[in-house]
């Protein structure tokens, strides 16, 4: 096969793998739409501060230390333990449930009947407050985060760099030029973990009580409070379901680049993968981030490879910034409800 | 008694029909401009001029921009830094292709330029609405900042990928590039502020406005009553493109002189003008200024106070600051989801039946 066409296979897969990661983030949102109708600009901040809590309840940092430094004189920094990562991280989904309990207190419970948009803008609020509270609590430094769990088989933490083994198989379909693919082992354990997410909150949906609970909210509000199922509680749930689908999205990409504050701004990315998933749609959400993902690193590679800049006489650059927005809105304006969403029927 | 339409008689129909029927709020705005244009240039100094009352009025015009269309119109859009970043890139290269040019009038053709860019941009408003139309509108966020970014043309292929505004005069005084004083620049924005928020108020009590109105409020319905949605929404985008190309421009040649695309008219702005909407008031245009004033003072005073006067660290304040700015945004929508202009309504409604509610 000829070179330029083994790189864009690549990029199309390294694409599709970076797309799942989107979906990761894409995921909570639908979640917590389906079951509240609120649009959680704040799921990317929630990775964000789960990651950081994680982080931080594992090498043992003070919280807000540096605020205390400042106002009281003293040198606080950490408390001397470090965690094994299987107990920070129940202890980080302890956080994000503690925080799904105060969010569903102290602001949605407000806001019930509000407009969607006033409860999207209320979400940009917390994001905003989310943001600030975490770095406040923990630091605003860029963190590493340690996955090293023997108990689960894995005593260096998720696999980091190339899969040699693919790399090894492919590289028989090209010449001596060509090394094989390269693909990111953490991308494929990303990829992973997303359909074992996916497939088991599809389980719990259909197969348990509260899952059941929770899709007739998601059908009909009123309704389902009509037959005695308590609202509040299924926002507490779906919250904090959603607070460990970002705890996982933060550690991976967390993993991934670092712990810091550019992991918020993933929900950008997630927003264009859910409007060509469709905002309720699980199975959307996880294909609609490997479109984009794979869509945009092949864009790409085509626009700014040689070839292409001989035949039009120009080439560009970092269209990722773009690419998934563009591509999510020509295709909205020809199917509205995105891939996989509810077909929107206006009633008058 | 004060503050009561009886005894104020309205002789003509005009009369009847002008901006602030009550006889108060009319010579209490006309104190406000008369303070603004008379007294404020003469007491004013660089620091005020560039921390607070320029940023103020230049964004006060970019939130009437938004305002028209999320407020008024309930279209959600997240693209008004990348509009601004085109009033901002038009005007440059209008002062450097035309160096004869009036500021004035590159200022209105660079809203002219972005309400032409706006128009393209909503065209999907018509398929696409709510939330999808929002993540719609950051296409074109992501999409002009990158355009400003990579093609030379825009920035006259300068080597920074900057650009710098030159200097220009209206009538005699320069309120453009560093020599400006900052009397001029201040009154140069305070005369295009009140101009387009008269005009802004006047469209949205005509039957433009109401049209808004009406699409907001339930599209299908207005349809039926023979809104013509297309036209409707565009001229929505149009107008409020206009306006936030307007302050993109003053932004850029006006207030900072020069800039850098991704950091000047980054996603952040975007937000920026949403929260001061809606801290303001949607659908009002004192909110606009009401919420304009309160984003960019409290920054300032935020790091007065807690750097100047606490000397904590600069990064501990810029995390109160993000930290507050959302606390109040949550707190406005639970307390008061129309926002502060909506205290003041409910305040005057009071004042008029003062002192017997009954």
């Amino acid at each position: 096969m000829p070179l330029q066409l083994l790189y864009g296979i690549e990029a199309a897969i390294n694409g599709l793998m970076t797309g799942v990661m989107y979906s990761l983030v894409a995921l909570g949102f639908v979640l917590i739409f389906k079951a509240s109708g609120v649009f959680n600009y704040a799921q990317g901040v929630m990775a964000l501060f789960a990651a950081l809590t994680l982080v931080g309840l594992q090498n043992g940092q003070v919280p807000f230390a540096h605020l205390i430094n400042t106002v009281f004189g003293t040198h606080l920094d950490r408390f001397g333990w470090h965690l094994p990562a299987l107990l920070a991280i129940l202890l980080a989904i302890g956080v994000m449930i503690l925080f799904a309990i105060l969010v569903e207190r102290y602001l949605l419970k407000y806001l019930v009947g509000q407009d969607p948009i006033i409860l999207f803008m209320a979400t940009i609020g917390l994001a905003y407050f989310m943001e600030g509270f975490g770095d406040l609590m923990w630091g605003s430094d860029i963190k590493v985060i340690d996955m090293s769990m023997p108990l689960l088989g894995l005593p260096d933490g998720l696999p980091q760099g190339g899969s040699l083994w693919i790399e090894e198989h492919t590289q028989f379909l090209g010449d001596e030029r060509f090394y094989g693919f390269f693909i990111d082992k953490l991308d494929i354990v990303g990829a992973g973990i997303a359909a074992i997410l996916v497939i088991s909150l599809m389980v719990f949906s259909r197969y348990t009580k509260t899952g059941t609970a929770l899709r007739a909210v998601a059908d009909d509000n009123q309704a389902a409070l009509s037959v005695g199922i308590s609202l509040r509680t299924i926002w507490v749930i779906v919250w904090a379901i959603a607070g460990f689908v970002a705890l996982v999205a933060g550690v991976m990409w967390g993993a991934k680049s670092g712990v810091q504050f550019s992991l918020s701004l993933i929900t950008l990315k997630a927003l264009p993968v859910l409007m060509l998933g469709g905002f309720t749609s699980i199975p959307g959400a996880i294909i609609g981030g490997m479109i984009i993902g794979m869509g945009e690193k092949v864009f790409e590679f085509i626009v700014s490879s040689s070839w292409f800049g001989d035949a039009m006489g120009f080439t560009l650059n970092a269209t990722e910034n773009w690419f998934a927005y563009v591509l999510a809105l020509l295709f909205l304006v020809f199917r509205p409800q995105g891939l996989f969403g509810e077909k929107i029927i206006e009633r008058v | 008694m004060f503050y009561r339409e009886a005894g104020d008689y309205k002789k003509t129909y005009a009369e009847d029909n002008q901006t602030f029927p009550l006889k108060l709020d009319r010579y209490g705005y006309y104190v406000i401009l008369a303070v603004a244009f008379g007294i404020v240039p003469l007491v004013i100094n660089d620091y005020w001029a560039s921390a607070v009352l320029i940023p103020f009025l230049i964004w006060s015009i970019a939130a009437l921009g938004l305002n028209i269309l999320v407020g008024y119109c309930g279209q959600l859009s997240l693209g008004t830094g990348g509009f601004m970043a085109v009033g901002a890139y038009s005007s440059y290269k209008l002062m450097t292709s035309f160096p004869d040019l009036n500021i004035f009038f590159i200022v209105l053709i660079s809203g002219v330029i972005t309400a032409a860019v706006g128009v393209v941009f909503g065209l999907p408003s018509l398929r696409i609405k709510g939330f999808y139309l929002a993540v719609a509108t950051l296409a074109a966020q992501f999409f002009l900042v990158w355009l400003f970014n990579k093609v030379e043309w825009f920035y006259n292929y300068s080597a920074s990928g900057q650009i710098s505004a030159p200097t220009r005069t209206v009538a005699g005084f320069e309120v453009t590039g560093a020599t400006a004083s900052p009397e001029a620049k201040y009154l140069f924005c305070l005369v295009l502020a009140v101009l387009l928020a008269w005009f802004a108020r006047n469209l949205t009590r005509g039957r433009i406005g109401r049209s808004w109105m009406a699409i907001r409020d339930m599209d299908i319905a207005a349809e039926i009553i023979g809104v013509n949605p297309l036209k409707t929404k565009l001229m929505a985008f149009a107008v409020s493109s206009f306006l936030i190309g307007v302050s993109g421009s003053l932004f850029f040649a006006v207030y900072l002189g020069a800039v850098e695309v991704g950091e000047a008219f980054g996603i952040q702005k975007s937000f920026l003008v949403l929260f001061m909407i809606i801290i303001g008031g949607l659908g009002s245009i004192l909110g606009s200024f009401i919420g304009a004033a309160f984003l960019v003072l409290m920054p300032v005073l935020l790091k007065n106070i807690m750097v100047g006067q606490l000397g904590f660290p600069i990064d501990i304040a810029a995390h109160f600051e993000l930290l507050i700015i959302g606390f109040l945004i949550m707190l406005t929508l639970v307390l008061e989801p129309h926002g502060i202009a909506q205290l003041w309504r409910v305040t005057k409604q009071k004042l008029r039946l003062w002192p017997f509610p009954h």
